[in-house]
């Protein structure tokens, strides 16, 4: 058999150039989309290389390379436990941070169908809980019902409380915002939930190793690369207790809320980041709630017609979004990178999407011209202040294209 | 449909477009003076009244134009 024709090759390709964006473990300078997914940290990286080669086995095996596997993945949910305060048998590891979403919303769900079919969450939820919800009506028969926001994002504690004078099943409500960085009043809403004895189901994807998760949530769920682990790795949270029922056909390996073979090395690497992240926490969220102050003030200052999302206290450290008139948000994204800087847009004027951002959208938010900035660990100063003394220009040109100057 | 004082049809027009269609004519109308713009894109329901309240005006609501086309109302207050 001829061995000349080879098929796709291995390769690593990159379409960055330069000195500032040479490929390795963290991108190059101009990086400013966290949010979508943050650098692996160095603790991780050291992690996952190390348990690529030592934990390889199944965990499930008696031998000693099986038993390897099952210390380094018992040592992850011990530290991801410790670092979130709770139980170890309390914490599952999924394949992203959607799984553990779907996992946890729709078990719950499942565990509370006698009392009520009915699922309400936020308006500003992460597309995995709304999806979820959809999922829950067409294929389980459930319903859903969506609490609405104030201007800067924040749930209406007596929405809440309105929407919870019906049974109701689950109520569903983000720790933080993953795109305009408002964090929800969780013990207000715990609290109304608690009176009408219905559990609640936090995703904290956006807020997990950078505020603390104030307790109260039947079932919660994060997802790794957002803190600096690896892709592919959720986290799911079960309390002791609560009602929850597989959703899903489960087997009988380690965890018995999750089905398929164990990402030993993912977990560990994962675990390192979180309890790294939290280590250096309260330094690093100082750093960029000061940083993202700037931009706050320093966009509203120099760009004109620009609206500011988001509550400016009640957020998240490291994450701001704002939107500029009259530009295509697409447009906005590509000339930045162009000009070295990676961010995010919400708007819906792309090619992939029809529709604008949910979240922006139930805020009253104007919709176009979007721009999610969200800093990583090591985002300096200096480049803030680049972003900022380009980002004028930027919105400007894109202006007098469409034939818009300052009015 | 409620009378305006002149239409704009952006029916064809994608975000941002509208909006900017909108600033362009705004000046056309009198202060007190009602415009419409009709636009398919889905986007133009959010950005109608967040455009009138960054600019100072008045978003008066929706309608519906005789092909079913969803109608923004916009009052000019400045």
């Amino acid at each position: 058999m001829s061995r000349g024709q080879v098929g796709a090759k291995f390769h690593v390709v990159s379409s960055t150039n330069g000195p500032d964006s040479a490929p390795g473990p963290t991108p190059g300078r101009g990086y400013l989309d966290a949010a979508s997914s943050e650098p692996l940290h160095p603790v991780a990286r050291e992690a996952l290389l190390a348990a690529l080669d030592a934990g390889f086995g199944d965990p499930l095996r008696l031998h000693h390379r099986g038993r390897d596997a099952r210390l380094l993945l018992d040592n992850a949910r011990a530290v991801v436990a410790q670092v979130l305060q709770v139980r170890e048998d309390e914490v599952t590891f999924t394949s992203s941070g959607t799984a553990a979403v779907h996992l946890g919303l729709l078990g719950l769900l499942e565990g509370r169908s006698r009392v009520s079919g009915l699922l309400a969450h936020s308006a500003v939820e992460h597309s995995a809980v709304i999806r979820a919800g959809r999922w829950w009506e067409t294929q389980r028969r459930g319903t859903t019902d969506v609490v609405g926001v104030d201007e800067q994002g924040r749930v209406s504690v007596d929405d809440v409380a309105t929407a919870l004078e019906r049974p109701v099943g689950v109520l569903a409500v983000q720790s933080a915002n993953h795109e305009v960085a408002t964090v929800q009043p969780l013990d207000e809403v715990y609290a109304v939930a608690a009176r009408a004895e219905v559990p609640v189901f936090v995703d904290f994807a956006a807020s997990a190793g950078r505020l603390d998760l104030p307790s109260g949530w039947a079932v919660a769920a994060a997802s790794a690369h957002k803190w600096g682990g690896p892709a592919g790795v959720g986290v799911l949270l079960v309390r002791k207790g609560a009602r929850w029922r597989a959703p899903f056909p489960v087997d009988d390996r380690v965890d018995p809320r999750v089905s398929g073979f164990e990402n030993v090395p993912a977990a560990l690497a994962a675990a390192a980041a979180l309890q790294a992240v939290a280590a250096e926490r309260s330094e690093v969220a100082a750093r960029q709630f000061a940083l993202v102050e700037r931009i706050r003030e320093q966009v509203a200052a120099t760009v004109p017609d620009v609206e500011v999302v988001g509550h400016p206290d009640q957020r998240l450290p490291h994450l701001v979004t704002f939107s500029c008139l009259y530009v295509d948000g697409e447009a906005l994204v590509t000339e930045l990178d162009r000009a070295g800087f990676a961010v995010a847009s919400g708007s819906a004027c792309t090619a992939s999407t029809l529709t604008p951002s949910h979240v922006l959208a139930a805020m009253g938010a104007l919709t176009h011209g979007n721009v999610r900035v969200s800093l990583t660990r090591d985002t300096t100063p200096e480049e803030v202040d680049r972003f900022l003394d380009v980002l004028p220009g930027v919105v400007a040109d894109l202006r007098a294209k469409a034939g818009v100057g300052r009015r | 449909m409620t009378p305006v004082d002149l239409e704009l049809d952006c029916r064809d027009l994608a975000c941002p477009m509208p909006i900017i269609r909108l600033s362009q004519v705004i000046g056309r109308v009198p202060v007190g003076g009602t415009v419409g713009v009709v636009a398919r894109d889905a986007a133009a329901r959010c950005d109608v009244p967040a455009w009138c309240r960054i600019r100072g005006h008045e978003f008066l609501g929706e309608d519906t134009t005789d092909d079913g086309t969803p109608r923004y109302l916009v009052r000019r207050l400045r």
